[in-house]
């Protein structure tokens, strides 16, 4: 069981990887914007098998601190891509 | 009992994992930019409800299945509104069609 | 052996993001190399076995260092031309890279060549940890057995914070930072605000109370709480509080002078300076990071949304 759960959390490692390859290839902003939504929910699936595998209740603190932190990440994104910078004066 | 038990944990995970999967070939096939998004999220948010579904009967009972299910409904909730809002970006930036 | 393909596949996404990171040209797209990368580490992390680590890494290192370097690079981004054209000369580059290639071999010998088992002094610190009632090891030190430079950690945040206010133009001292974001009542930004926030706080006080017994403590708290605050202001909810209110200098300095007045009681009660009572070690850990998780939480949020840019009545 243990082995079977290192191997799937491996391949969803590997997924998260293919995913990637076409984020950083992409050519416009709202490609990288997804980066961080693909690894936010890929690195919480990696924590909820890991915590199956015995890692236990810490790493389901950490899949929830990741759940809360990447929304966090994805909107301090979007608000700040493609605006002009606004005036700081100085 | 046990045995089974581990059967449904394996064929969830197994499941969640192909999604992931289905997520991630959609994400290099798909055309443009909101198939992309769409292949993205709900391949993923699928993929996640299967394998939560999966690890709940290996983790300590009641904390470890409660939190499962609180942290898959944080994750549809952000990112059904993150994709909604790369879309919306994308629309103010001028794009009209997917 | 079948965590070859985890172990395996994380060593390789890890270093081509770094690389990514390093090579691209595009700011935005360099940030987001950034921010995946310090998800990937927190994986790493797990993998290895350290949750507390995994915790900072994953909340501090990519989502609030992520979000600082976004407000950086567009507050920047009318430089960047100039900057590029001023790249250094090939003799400096291929300076640059030959000392990092040396430091990288030297690390990689160092750790081949440890001794095997490595010096440690972890059991040591788990002989004593019963005597600071905590069952966190990473608590234990942090706050019983080097209280000193967790203090002085939580100074140095309050320091950065009044050099970032600092850079305030003087007309402008005691205004709000940032832009004012305007809410939309029925928008998708203010329904995912309203929803994750609550959520957010809980899970942040969450993490500071099991920190004592398990992975956790202040600073993965006092994360959580800054990455809502700044959620609840990206969203409109709530605007950027003005750096002269007393509230707000009174959150930021609540930690570190909890810490130092707990600190000082060890002079009457005990043997010295950050020596706590014998027998009431655990109440008056729980004191401090319970003051410290607020302080983090304001001072990381104000630290990050900037300098003041809006005069005080706005």
């Amino acid at each position: 069981m243990n082995g079977f759960l290192l191997v799937a959390a491996g391949f969803i490692v590997l997924t998260v990887a293919l995913g990637l390859v076409r984020i950083f290839r992409g050519s416009e902003d709202a490609d990288r914007m997804m980066a961080i939504q693909l690894l936010g929910t890929g690195g919480i699936a990696v924590m909820l098998v890991l915590a199956g595998a015995g890692a236990g209740t810490p790493a389901l603190d950490v899949a929830l601190t990741l759940s809360l932190l990447t929304a966090f990440a994805s909107v301090a994104f979007v608000k700040n891509s493609g605006k002009p910078p606004s005036d700081s004066d100085r | 009992m046990s045995l089974l038990v581990d059967i449904f944990s394996v064929v969830m995970i197994s499941a969640g994992a192909f999604f992931f999967l289905a997520g991630s070939i959609g994400m290099l096939r798909f055309p443009t930019v909101l198939c992309r998004l769409h292949a993205l999220t709900k391949a993923d948010n699928l993929g996640l409800g299967f394998i939560a579904l999966g690890v709940m009967p290996l983790v300590e009972w009641p904390f470890g299945p409660l939190k499962l299910a609180l942290i898959w409904a944080l994750v549809m909730l952000s990112s059904a509104s993150v994709s909604q809002l790369i879309a919306i970006s994308l629309r103010k930036q001028g794009r009209k069609g997917p | 052996m079948s965590d070859m393909i985890l172990h395996g596949g994380l060593i390789l996404l890890v270093l081509a993001v770094a690389i990514t990171t390093v090579v691209t040209r595009d700011t935005f797209a360099a940030i987001t190399a950034y921010v995946v990368y310090g998800l990937l580490l927190g994986l790493a992390w797990v993998a290895l076995g350290s949750i507390d680590v995994a915790l900072t890494e994953a909340a501090l290192g990519s989502g609030i260092t992520g979000a600082l370097l976004l407000r950086a690079a567009s507050i920047l981004r009318h430089t960047e031309e100039a900057a590029e054209s001023k790249r250094p000369g090939r003799l400096a580059r291929w300076a640059a890279g030959l000392v990092c290639a040396g430091v990288t071999v030297g690390l990689i010998t160092v750790v081949v060549l440890l001794p095997e088992p490595a010096p440690s002094l972890a059991p040591v610190a788990m002989e004593s940890l019963a005597a600071t009632q905590v069952g966190n090891p990473v608590t234990g030190v942090l706050l019983a057995y080097r209280a000193w430079d967790t203090f002085l950690e939580t100074v140095v945040l309050v320091l950065g914070l009044v050099a970032i206010w600092g850079l305030t133009p003087d007309r402008l001292w005691g205004g709000r930072p940032g832009q004012l974001n305007l809410v939309e009542r029925d928008g998708v930004l203010a329904f995912l605000a309203r929803l994750l926030v609550p959520v957010g706080l809980m899970a942040g006080i969450y993490l500071f109370w099991v920190g004592a017994d398990e992975p956790g403590g202040k600073f993965q708290g006092g994360t959580i709480l800054a990455a809502m605050w700044m959620l609840m202001i990206l969203a409109g909810l709530s605007d950027a509080p003005r750096v002269s209110g007393v509230w707000v200098r009174w959150a930021v300095i609540a930690g570190p002078l909890t810490f130092l007045l707990v600190g000082a009681l060890g002079w009457f009660g005990s043997t010295g300076l950050f020596a706590y009572p014998p027998g009431l070690a655990k109440p008056f850990i729980i004191l401090i990071e319970a003051a410290s998780t607020l302080s983090i939480g304001a001072t990381l949020c104000l630290l990050v949304i900037g300098p003041p840019q809006r005069p005080a009545d706005s």
